[in-house]
């Protein structure tokens, strides 16, 4: 068992070293790096829905909290460390004060659906109608409909003046998603990570076990909404400016198409989900014959009906098809990738 | 003088006009085992649920080892060394069998006890063959024999089963008997069962439910002969 | 004493709203246990109906009456048996399908329509009470929204549709025990569903300037109405929009519309959080 957990995480490192070596190759740095900030957004709603079974409607809520968070505490403190940890911390006890009513009320998955929602749209309302000047936190305005721009963006810690930007910018974002990488890999192999798939499996046993259901699964709410976060601040510093269009219901919308379109379940499905379907909207931006979301909203119906769990399970499946039926090693793998949602 | 272990004193469960539970009294003692019977509707499922956690009774207090325990949640209760085996099969169907009881285990276990737990719990059940199986491929008597091994992992100290033969062939019914029968060297076992076969075979002492309320508590001998007992099984006027 | 009477045309106004823009997604869910988040893009296909019918120079009562309904309704018919109907009994899935279908009709109708504002103008001229000038298109929408709860009652309790509805609404096994067809059932309460969506956005359409994502407005106000009403139809109707209708007025009035729009979402947790089976699982238990 430790040594395969030693072997797992060296294979994921040395994978994830080669893309992130390569990939500057075929496709420019700028774009990589948004693609690699919404793998890590994908990657927070998989965790929490694909492991957990918490359907969240409002993930873009806690990006764009974490985007805000930035932008705001840079705009004051006139460095970025400060701030990004800031935007981790803030989104994850918002969404554990959240998940704690939630989840201590035992609200189903509807009206977690509901709720989730609901806050999203209210963030987004309020953030929209502080225009005026007399929304201000410290030295930032909030700036409505119009936004934040103008923020100190990434630097050295220690040294405002060393911004990180252009190539390196992307290499801080591909690292920072392979460490939140190794973290999600560690979490679900520990035993909080496997009660939490029991929880997904079936909430009433782990709770006639003896675990208390709520809590875990607060705990790991505010654990997807601290990667959302983080995504949010490294999303800020990338577009130098955050705008109320984060909290918005279509971003959200869009980071639950990536994890099914990816599949859920699985830790590698929402990161690619997210970095093909944004880079796929990328290049369909470049024509005007056909609607960006038409597509994006055909693809969603079209997964929900013909392939509801997604690619990479079904890549899976098919590899395992054709090489046999594996070793032992291989299958316990399969319930991983069963969806949380089913029944 | 053996320890009470569990005690309900006038525990009534009342849904809208029904009362599903009547001012029920209740002591089970250490290594005790009871088995709860009744006709359908009797009251007996809900006095289990709300011993359980699963309900928060209307009226009364539930106290186990001397603790008050009325309205806690189940994870509460199953937190104190209490085991709950359900109606029906309540396991995680896409986890293989080990997966399992060693999330049963964890609670009260560290990670390298709970490995050492899960091999002796899967050969005490003879699980060995179908350790690595997915639950939702079982058959239904082992999907039993499997929760049978959830409940019982972290060595509870009081056990409540309902209705753990349902569903049995003969042969899984004779094992889960040998079974329970071990298990009270170490616990106290409550057992709801509408099977009379099955609590002729594994019963001394039954607790008789009708109509919410407690009829008779006597050893079972006396209560399959008594009179008024049959009535209410066969739907006479009691 | 002017002052309270166009407040109270206002509130009644909120209320109707609300039960014009929650019908649609009722009937559906009530009768179908799916909720459709493509409702809002059925409003807002309904409102671009009735414009073109508009523009093509039919009266705007005939477009808003009888040709958007009918036009919705018949798209919700084809979704129903494109879409819909292979997903029965999965709750999750169709939400994230019909999320899938209102971006779908939101592209689409950027494709025909452009990505720009339309609008026609009110049929029905304002008036002043004292001081204060009072749209009356508004006593048009309360007038629209008693007529369709009158509506929904005579066919749910004077017809056999309506009988077999409420039945299937209660027990659809039974239903479907007793020889009544779901398929058809299903079919039918989807067609009803979205015509009312259609109706409703076409209602509305003269008071909103168009635009392809309008739909996004009315989905949440009417998916939290609909799940805060709980079990019972047309109580639970009407016990939400009056609760969220009021206290959205009253934050409007003493604040500004945007609070009073936060003040009707926090209102709607906070319910949740309470009862989280809806109003009605709690009050007029059993009703319609």
């Amino acid at each position: 068992m430790q040594g395969s957990a030693g072997k797992d995480y060296l294979t994921i490192i040395v994978f994830g070293a080669a893309l992130i070596w390569l990939l500057p190759m075929v496709e420019n740095t700028y774009t990589l790096t948004i693609l690699i900030i919404y793998g890590m957004l994908g990657l927070s709603l998989g965790l929490i829905w694909g492991f957990g079974g918490i359907l969240c409607f409002g993930q873009g809520a806690f990006f764009g909290l974490g985007a805000y968070t930035y932008a705001i505490a840079a705009i004051n403190f006139g460095e970025s460390t400060v701030p990004m940890l800031l935007a981790v911390i803030i989104p994850a006890i918002f969404a554990a004060i959240l998940g704690a009513m939630m989840f201590y009320g035992r609200l189903t998955e509807v009206y977690l659906g509901v709720i989730t929602l609901v806050v999203t749209l209210i963030l987004f309302k309020f953030i929209n109608s502080t225009a005026g000047p007399q929304y201000v936190i410290g030295d930032a305005r909030l700036g409505g409909y119009n936004g934040i721009p103008g923020f100190q963006t990434l630097n050295v810690p220690g040294d405002p003046g060393a911004y990180l930007w252009g190539d390196s910018y992307y290499y801080v974002c591909a690292v920072a998603l392979l460490l939140v990488y190794l973290l999600v890999t560690w979490l679900l192999r520990s035993s909080f990570g496997r009660i939490a798939l029991g929880i997904r499996e079936n909430e009433t046993r782990i709770s006639l076990m003896g675990y208390d259901v709520a809590a875990r699964k607060t705990v790991l709410f505010a654990i997807g909404a601290a990667i959302a976060g983080l995504a949010g601040a490294l999303f800020a510093s990338w577009g130098e400016i955050v705008t109320p269009t984060l909290f918005s219901m279509a971003q959200s919308a869009e980071i639950i198409i990536w994890c099914i379109v990816g599949g859920l379940g699985t830790r590698f499905g929402p990161i690619l989900g997210a970095a093909g379907l944004a880079y796929m909207k990328f290049l369909l931006g470049q024509q005007s014959l056909v609607d960006n979301t038409l597509i994006t909203g055909l693809i969603l119906v079209l997964f929900v009906l013909f392939l509801p769990k997604g690619i990479v399970p079904a890549l899976a499946r098919f590899y395992r098809a054709v090489l046999g039926n594996g070793s032992p090693g291989k299958r316990k793998n399969t319930h991983r990738i069963r969806r949380a949602t089913n029944g | 003088m053996a320890e009470t272990v569990l005690e309900t004193s006038s525990l009534t469960m009342r849904f809208g006009g029904v009362t599903a539970c009547d001012n029920v009294d209740f002591k089970l003692q250490a290594r005790e085992l009871r088995c709860l019977i009744g006709p359908n509707g009797a009251g007996k499922s809900t006095f289990f649920k709300c011993v359980t956690g699963l309900l928060s009774p209307t009226e009364g207090n539930v106290y186990m080892r001397g603790d008050e325990v009325t309205g806690w949640q189940p994870h509460q209760i199953a937190s104190l060394g209490v085991g709950i085996k359900t109606q029906t099969p309540n396991v995680m169907d896409s986890l293989t069998v080990s997966e399992n009881i060693w999330l049963a285990a964890r609670r009260f276990h560290s990670v390298i006890d709970s490995n050492a737990k899960v091999a002796e719990v899967i050969d005490r059940l003879a699980l060995g063959s179908i350790a690595k199986t997915d639950l939702g491929q079982l058959a239904h008597g082992e999907r039993q024999r499997v929760e049978l091994g959830l409940v019982t992992v972290g060595d509870p100290w009081l056990v409540l089963l309902d209705e753990p033969a349902a569903g049995m062939s003969a042969k899984d019914v004779e094992r889960m008997t040998v079974i329970i029968e071990e298990l009270l060297t170490r616990s106290a076992v409550i057992i709801v069962e509408h099977d009379m076969q099955f609590i002729r075979s594994i019963a001394r002492d039954v607790t008789v439910f009708h109509q919410g309320a407690v009829l008779m508590e006597d050893h079972v001998d006396a209560v399959m002969s008594d009179q008024t007992v049959r009535n209410v099984y066969l739907g006479k006027k009691a | 004493m002017d002052l309270s009477f166009v407040i109270l045309v206002e509130m009644l106004y909120a209320v109707a709203t609300l039960v014009l823009i929650s019908a649609g997604l009722a009937v559906v869910f009530g009768m179908m246990k799916v909720i459709n988040l493509a409702h809002g893009e059925f409003m807002m296909m309904g409102g671009y109906a009735t414009i073109t019918a508009v523009n093509f120079g039919v009266n705007i009562f005939v477009a808003m009456l009888i040709i958007a309904p009918i036009a919705v309704g018949l798209i919700g018919l084809l979704v129903e048996r494109l879409v819909i109907r292979h997903l029965y009994g999965r709750l999750i899935d169709t939400m994230l399908a019909t999320w899938g279908l209102s971006l779908l009709f939101v592209g689409l109708a950027t494709m025909i329509f452009g990505n720009t504002t339309t609008g026609i103008s009110t049929p029905i001229p304002g008036f002043t009470v004292g001081n204060y000038q009072v749209n009356g298109y508004n006593f048009f929408i309360i007038v629209i929204s008693i007529m369709l709860i009158a509506g929904m009652l005579a066919v749910l309790k004077g017809t056999r549709a309506g009988l077999i509805a409420r039945g299937t609404m209660q027990r659809s096994d039974m239903a479907s025990a007793l020889g009544y067809s779901p398929d058809r059932i299903y079919m039918a309460t989807f067609f009803c569903g979205s015509a009312l969506s259609g109706l409703a956005g076409a209602v509305l359409a003269p008071l909103v300037g168009l635009v392809p994502t309008s739909g996004v407005a009315y989905i949440a106000k009417a998916f939290i109405t609909v799940v805060a009403g709980g079990p019972a139809l047309i109580a639970g109707l009407i016990s939400s929009a009056a609760s969220f209708g009021i206290i959205n007025q009253v934050f409007a009035f003493a604040v500004s519309p945007v609070i009073g729009d936060v003040a009707l979402f926090v209102t709607a947790i906070v319910l949740l959080r309470l009862m989280p089976q809806g109003i009605t699982s709690r009050f007029f238990k059993g009703k319609l």
